[in-house]
């Protein structure tokens, strides 16, 4: 019977990380479910779904020497798969600033008071050195009520932090 | 009527080009009944496809007098034959299909379209659509060239920040 984890993998960004990772899960076995893989400052981070018919421990086995050789730090998680079942959003919030300190807190915070379960945040921080703009999309459905969601924005906005909500009407045809 | 069976992907058939309809008769009119029934017995579906239920014509319905929030629309459509004559303006919006079940993603389309077709007894008709329904017919118009909203995937991450930044509403503006 297989088994899914959830492999992490971080270290400094460089070239061939992906291709070296995912031709070793492959050779070893493994089939792929979701992932993230994203660059955040220097750092290249990687969260992959592994299904793999064997123990954790030879999934390290199989793992380790290109992660070493790629000098990346490696976590292991036994998760449930449940795939197919996303959650989809209604809402997506866009935040931007120059002021970082406690921004995320203070949005995300102001957020889940008004019901608003995030199932997607991405923040980046552009600008330059000396005048940084922090910027952040969330997705997530509105539990309370797109008009309750949009009350938050509004008073997060009062607080001088430039939000925006729309809400998100997924066509299907 | 009866409710017909939807092909999903990875079924090639999908991706096959569909023919114009030639003849406006009582099984035409008898298969958009039997079409409708399956769109709305779909899970909020707006339109739906001929080639989506096996049937490789040009024939698509688009109802999107029935969303959430209410959008400016021509109530339901049989479209027969369509030729898109105009488009107007680019527009970023999350589509999902009843023949990818659990997927959906940000797709770029004209904002504003100008439509010709036939209605079911074969009457050329003309219409201007915007917004929700233009996206739901040329959503529909694309499965009968065999693509589908995958084969126009864009980025989560970057198009909406952009064009907010860029295009800013009179709401967005910097207080000054
Ligand atoms: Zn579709």
């Amino acid at each position: 019977m297989n088994h899914w984890y959830m492999l992490t993998l971080v270290g400094k960004d460089r070239p061939g990380i992906v291709a070296k990772v995912t031709a070793a899960l492959y050779d070893g076995g493994c089939n792929l479910g979701e992932a993230s893989m994203m660059r955040l400052g220097g750092t290249f981070t990687i969260m992959l779904m592994v299904d793999f018919e064997r123990s954790s421990k030879a999934l390290i086995d199989l793992i380790s020497p290109v992660a070493e050789s790629l000098d990346l730090h490696l976590h292991l998680d036994r998760i449930e798969g449940r795939l197919h079942q996303h959650v989809e959003p209604d809402a997506r919030v866009t935040v931007y600033g120059a002021d970082r300190a406690g921004i995320v807190a203070k949005v995300t915070g102001a957020l889940a008071e008004a019901g608003f379960n995030i199932t997607d945040l991405e923040s980046m921080v552009g600008g330059s050195e000396d005048k940084p703009i922090y910027v952040m999309q969330i997705e997530g459905t509105a539990a309370e009520g797109i008009e309750s969601l949009q009350a938050a924005v509004d008073v997060i906005r009062k607080e001088g932090v430039e939000a925006h909500m729309e809400p998100i009407e997924t066509l299907i045809g | 009527m009866a409710i017909l069976e939807i092909l999903t992907y990875p079924d090639a058939r999908l991706k096959q080009e569909s023919l114009p309809v030639e003849q406006f008769d009582d099984e035409l009119r008898a298969f958009l009944a039997d079409l409708e029934q399956t769109m709305l017995a779909g899970p909020g579906g707006v339109g739906i496809a001929a080639p989506q239920v096996g049937r490789f014509r040009r024939i698509v319905i688009v109802d999107c007098s029935r969303t959430r929030k209410p959008v400016p629309n021509h109530g339901r459509l049989f479209i027969v034959n369509p030729e898109i004559t105009a488009w107007e303006g680019m527009t970023s919006g999350r589509e999902g299909c009843m023949s990818v079940p659990d997927y959906t993603g940000n797709v770029i389309r004209a904002e504003k379209i100008s439509l010709s077709y036939h209605d079911a007894h074969g009457k050329l008709q003309q219409l201007d659509a915007e917004g929700y329904e233009a996206r739901a017919i040329q959503h529909e118009i694309d499965h009968l060239d065999g693509l589908l909203f995958l084969d126009r995937l864009v980025s989560r991450r970057n198009d909406l920040f952009r064009r907010k930044v860029y295009q800013p509403t009179p709401e967005q503006q910097p207080k000054t």
